[in-house]
């Protein structure tokens, strides 16, 4: 009954994201719902690899930029017609961001912990740099892909599917691996990478491919983000607080579940543009994410998401304590760490 | 009888701290053998040697006649050689069975396990036979970080026994855990190695070692000191010289067990 209830829950929720731009026809709140989307899509993507593995990558935007570019380099140079045609460039985009992320995971995953952080950061800014000083890319000046005259009223309609499109795969791809044994290894890795390896798990070949398959969705979102905006500049795509709004997105909704980062990015993305919108303020945000994280790590260190199965699960243990003379099931002893 | 795990003239050195010193083990099929030597004295850098966490700088590895020199954990593994770890080793944040289910795999490719649910339910059925042959099948679902100590103990057994070893490496297995646990513990491994098991023990705990093994190898300053059967091996002048005169600050239980 309860795995139905859970069914049910994301039926809910995937029809309320459908008929979201039907229902609000505000072309700023449209466009906000393609941001957050977007965002949505690269934090569940982000976490299928960084979540479970427990390697936080902080440079996932050189997949967001690479798909953008891929986007906005094919579309110019093919001379391709400004239209719906152009979404098909964003599979491609993903696919050209799995090929960059392997040789960068190839090299990145020979460390571990903060040096893997750190190597993540370094990889990213050697990207913004080649993204602002190569002529292919159009240096600081960006590239203006072909002019899409669509109506502004329903403009970003179009972008919000696809992008609903996106986050659908992300999700789906993080289920499935989820559950199959590659996710249940990447598990064990983030436990005791050693261990799993002394119990004939190819930890290389697992961490490498579970860091190929998150670029593919980042890509596609960077993708479609360029056609969205229509023009990109290196320093917007090749983001750093694109990385850090990603891992933070899914730590602030629970780390390495399902769920979490899709709430995590909802919140954090729709209340920054929103506040953005409303108050033309663009720093506002930031204070009221420093509370709202405050709040988040000193009573959920684990997120939103994780802190309430937890409870779930202690009131569930209870209940079947005083059913029985068993003793209690102990609560999760790790509360409390974070990554 | 034959040798199934044999290392041969293995030296390791940390720097200028020389671990291993053209060490010798042989470790016959179906036995059980001990391995004790005071601390310090190089027992868990073998084991890390044979089991490939450790590179050797010299001297082989052999099993079952194949030179596994320098393999990687994996490939050791998957070989038939399982161990457990001095401080335990478990998956804190997955549950009791989803830890015995990462053992399993070393039997396919990783692009199999992508396209294929975490289990079957034969490897379900296997996994919990080994949590109840260990006693903890109750256990299944909770988290593995969960477990108290001596738990998480039976658990590591557990989870190596399940991919079907042929030899077993268990570092420590007595340590931090109560005596009826330790006694729980023994007559696990003497049932395994009834039904063929081969076994190497490194433990502090003497009567365990002398009631248990079939020959005991004596480690000190990093190299091999003795071997034989238990009881020679109590009376050997230099084995109660290496764990009384070494001058090392080992625990007052193992000095006391060697003499008495």
């Amino acid at each position: 009954m309860t795995s139905k209830l859970k069914y049910l829950w994301w039926v809910v929720a995937l029809a309320v994201f459908a008929v979201y731009p039907v229902v609000e026809t505000n072309p700023s709140d449209q466009t906000i719902g393609v941001y957050t989307l977007l965002f949505m899509a690269c934090a569940a993507s982000w976490n299928m690899f960084s979540g479970y593995s427990g390697y936080i990558a902080l440079g996932s935007s050189v997949f967001y930029g690479v798909g953008a570019y891929t986007m906005a380099l094919i579309s110019i140079h093919a001379h391709m017609a400004p239209g719906a045609a152009m979404f098909w460039l964003a599979p491609l985009g993903g696919l050209v961001a799995v090929a960059f992320a392997i040789p960068i995971g190839w090299i990145a995953l020979r460390v571990r912990r903060h040096t893997f952080v750190v190597i993540t950061i370094a990889i990213f800014f050697i990207f913004q740099l080649g993204a602002i000083n190569f002529n292919f890319t159009g240096g600081t000046g960006g590239l203006s892909l072909p002019f899409i005259q669509w109506n502004t009223s329903y403009y970003s309609v179009p972008f919000y599917y696809v992008a609903l499109g996106i986050v659908i795969f992300a999700t789906v791809l993080s289920a499935v691996v989820r559950r199959s044994r590659f996710g249940l290894q990447l598990m064990a890795i983030r436990d005791d990478e050693d261990r799993a390896l002394g119990l004939g798990v190819k930890v290389g070949a697992v961490k490498l491919t579970g860091f190929a398959l998150s670029a593919f969705a980042i890509g596609m979102a960077g993708a479609v983000y360029a056609m969205f905006q229509g023009q990109i500049y290196p320093q917007f795509v090749f983001d750093p607080t694109f990385d850090v709004s990603v891992a933070l997105m899914s730590f602030f909704g629970g780390l390495g579940t399902l769920t979490g980062p899709l709430l995590g990015a909802l919140v954090l993305e729709s209340a920054q543009q929103y506040l953005t919108a409303t108050y033309s303020n663009n720093s506002l945000y930031l204070i009221l994410f420093g509370a709202l994280f405050l709040i988040v790590i000193n009573f959920m260190p684990r997120g939103i998401v994780s802190f309430f199965i937890d409870r779930r699960r202690r009131a569930l243990a209870a209940v079947a304590a005083s059913a029985s003379a068993t003793p209690p099931a102990p609560a999760p002893s790790n509360v409390g760490s974070l990554v | 009888m034959t040798v199934l795990l044999k290392a041969q003239g293995v030296s390791r050195a940390f720097g200028g701290l020389k671990a291993l010193q053209s060490c010798d083990l042989e470790v016959e099929k179906g036995s059980i053998t001990g391995l004790i030597g005071p601390n310090g004295s190089g027992k868990t850098t073998l084991f890390n040697v044979m089991t490939g966490y450790v590179k050797a700088d010299a001297g082989t590895v052999t099993f079952d006649g194949t030179d596994i020199t320098g393999f990687e954990p994996d490939k050791v593994f998957a070989r038939g050689i399982g161990r457990t770890f001095q401080l335990t080793r478990i998956f804190g944040r997955m549950t009791v069975l989803e830890n015995m289910l990462i053992a399993i795999q070393h039997e396919e490719g990783w692009l199999r396990g992508m396209t294929r649910s975490k289990s079957t339910k034969a490897e379900v059925d296997n996994a919990r036979e080994w949590l109840d042959f260990v006693g903890i099948t109750r256990l299944a679902d909770l988290d593995a970080g969960s477990l108290s100590y001596g738990q998480r103990k039976l658990l590591e057994l557990a989870y190596v026994l399940v991919a079907n070893p042929d030899v077993i490496l268990l570092d420590e297995p007595a340590g931090g855990v109560n005596l009826t646990l330790i006694n729980q513990i023994a007559e696990k491994i003497r049932e395994l190695n009834a039904q063929g098991k081969t076994f190497l023990i490194v433990e502090h705990n003497m009567e365990f070692v002398m009631n248990l093994c079939d020959s005991v190898t004596v480690m000190n300053q990093g190299t091999n000191l003795v071997s034989g059967k238990p009881a020679d091996v109590r009376a050997n002048p230099l084995v109660l010289d290496a764990y009384l005169g070494g001058g090392d600050d080992d625990d007052e239980d193992e000095e006391v067990s060697v003499n008495g």
